[in-house]
């Protein structure tokens, strides 16, 4: 399921005092199991365009495809349960929104509410917790009596449950200590990779837009800066720094060198081994003989 | 910094709900005008520590003194003047309808006058760079910039102490760099305990001492580059090893001879340029 936003903008309390203009002339696309980051700013409208990806926002101008829906500005759109089934956001600090009294009926309220019978919610259930990586027995404990790692993935397996064809995280990481934070990613990288789940994400982290993101899109001022590659985006980062981004520590690091040495390498690196390689080739060559 | 400002003594800790300790015989102290950076895993007992050190919660054993006066339930309040503390979520902790209003608010819970109110709150704005935001509303602040409100409504009350568990955990880049350069400048100009609590390893790199934490109990206590000589052992711990170290690692193995594991890229890049220059 593909999903394009054409030229949307977004108006907050259009046509009050107090209105405010979030996002405008916004194209992207999300192609069916692709891997796509949206960076940008606190207010540069990553999370307007993120509301747009199910329709809990409807454009104030343009238009949203999800799938074969069209949801168009100035229309009363009506049955959106479809689309918010196929699309599932995980929110910031998801685990603030568990509220059942046990993990199972946590994780089934979801797909419940879509109409799913008990014993196949149930069944989700299960899968949806050994796909976060906790254990069985979790399922009958108070989702209040876990540590906040668990919490988050007890959130996460409850988004899984409704088994959407594309997942949109907004900062999924945020908190979580520095191998709960690669967990969690690696862990949505392979569900992406091993069940073509496209994903979106939406971060402050430029390593994991680097890393895991086939697409990187940039947000600013609530409109479209830059669409490409993670190479063809880090390749220009004094674009991305005089915007007030930042860039991988990698590439910072290259930069400095390539400074200090008075020399343009190649390439840019996104990853350290590379860098690393690049610069112990580069200065063994240099040694005079 | 000789003086320990905090001293905790055989601290256990056990929430009512948990088999566990949260907290198993934590000695520490804490000296005055340090920087100290407490890091460790999620669940690890660090926010814990914190809420203990200003009564929020109160040990099952051993004991808390600050500034020489014994943690007790009669003896929370003074210690409370001492010690303010700066919470993760910055939404969560904005009271005020507007930025003064809510630095005052800290103010007038304790009684202060309503001229000494004005003239402290426009002080500690000051200290944070928030000043020209005075009539601003929260929701036209960046979170950055309500943390730095936070902390200015902190220093209003003129702690000796400030804690800062996760502040900047919820933050932009961006956002982040503004509470850790403020924080900077509080310590060395003001000569502020600093006690902050993070997951962020380029953050504890800047303190003056690293505590690590780990499944309750004090795991390692030194400098940072002691700590960060630590390597592999960290990520063991569930941390990370910070990037200029990894870089100055990776190069070594790469048969790039460093002296030692840096700590700031701009050494390590400095490094690198002279020691090339010898070769």
């Amino acid at each position: 399921m593909d999903i394009s936003l054409k030229n949307v903008e977004y108006r907050y309390s259009a046509d009050t005092p107090f209105e405010r203009l979030a996002i405008q002339d916004v194209s992207i696309d999300i192609p069916s199991g692709s891997y796509t980051a949206i960076i940008g700013h606190t207010g540069s409208g990553k999370s307007t365009v993120l509301q747009h990806l199910n329709a809990l926002l409807k454009p104030t101008k343009g238009t949203v495809l999800i799938g074969n829906r069209e949801i168009k500005a100035g229309r009363k759109e009506k049955n959106l349960k479809g689309i918010r089934e196929k699309v599932g956001i995980v929110f910031q600090f998801p685990e603030h929104q568990l509220f059942e009294e046990t993990v199972e009926k946590d994780i089934c309220f979801g797909p419940m509410n879509f109409g799913v019978s008990e014993a196949e919610a149930k069944r989700r259930a299960k899968e949806a917790v050994k796909q976060v990586g906790l254990p069985d027995n979790i399922l009958e404990k108070s989702p209040f009596d876990l540590s906040g790692g668990q919490m988050r993935r007890v959130a996460i397996a409850g988004v899984l449950a409704m088994e959407p064809e594309c997942i949109v995280l907004d900062e999924p990481t945020a908190g979580l200590d520095p191998r709960g934070r690669k967990e969690i990613m690696d862990l949505f990288y392979s569900l992406h990779k091993e069940r073509g789940l496209a994903t979106v994400l939406v971060t402050h982290s430029m390593e994991d837009a680097a890393r895991y993101a086939d697409k990187i899109i940039i947000m600013h001022k609530g409109t479209v800066l830059k669409i490409g590659t993670p190479l063809e985006i880090f390749s220009s980062p004094e674009e991305l720094i005089s915007h007030g981004l930042d860039v991988p520590d990698v590439v910072r690091f290259q930069m400095k060198l390539e400074k200090v040495f008075e020399t343009k390498f190649d390439s840019i690196c996104l990853t350290a081994d590379e860098l690393t390689q690049l610069v112990a080739t580069f200065l063994k060559g240099r040694k005079p003989q | 910094m000789e003086l320990p400002f905090v001293v905790l003594e055989d601290i256990s800790f056990q929430y009512d709900s948990q088999e566990s300790l949260a907290l198993n015989k934590i000695n520490l102290k804490v000296y005055e005008g340090e920087w100290l950076a407490i890091v460790g895993h999620n669940g690890s007992g660090k926010s814990t520590l914190a809420r203990l050190l200003n009564g929020l919660q109160f040990p099952k054993e051993g004991s808390i003194t600050v500034a020489g006066i014994s943690l007790g339930e009669d003896t929370i309040w003074d210690i409370r003047k001492h010690i303010g503390m700066v919470f993760q979520n910055p939404d969560n902790q904005f009271v005020g309808t507007t930025v003064q209003d809510d630095v005052a608010f800290g103010l007038e819970n304790s009684g202060v006058s309503v001229d000494i109110m004005a003239e402290r709150v426009v002080d500690s704005l000051k200290k944070v760079n928030m000043e020209s935001f005075l009539d601003q509303e929260p929701h036209q602040l960046s979170g950055g910039q309500k943390q730095r409100v936070a902390i200015a409504g902190v220093l209003a009350l003129r702690p000796s102490i400030i804690i800062l568990d996760e502040a900047t955990s919820m933050l932009d880049p961006r956002g982040r760099g503004e509470v850790i350069e403020t924080i900077m400048k509080l310590q060395q100009q003001e000569n502020i305990t600093v006690i902050s609590i993070t997951h962020d390893l380029e953050e504890a790199a800047k303190a003056d001492r690293i505590i690590v934490m780990n499944q309750g109990e004090v795991y390692r206590e030194g400098t940072p580059v002691e700590i960060f000589q630590m390597d592999e052992e960290l990520v063991g711990l569930g941390l990370d090893i910070p990037f200029p170290v990894k870089i100055s690692k990776m190069l070594k193995h790469k048969g790039i001879n460093l002296d030692r594991h840096y700590l700031t890229e701009e050494e390590l890049v400095a490094e690198l340029w002279t020691s090339h220059l010898k070769m």
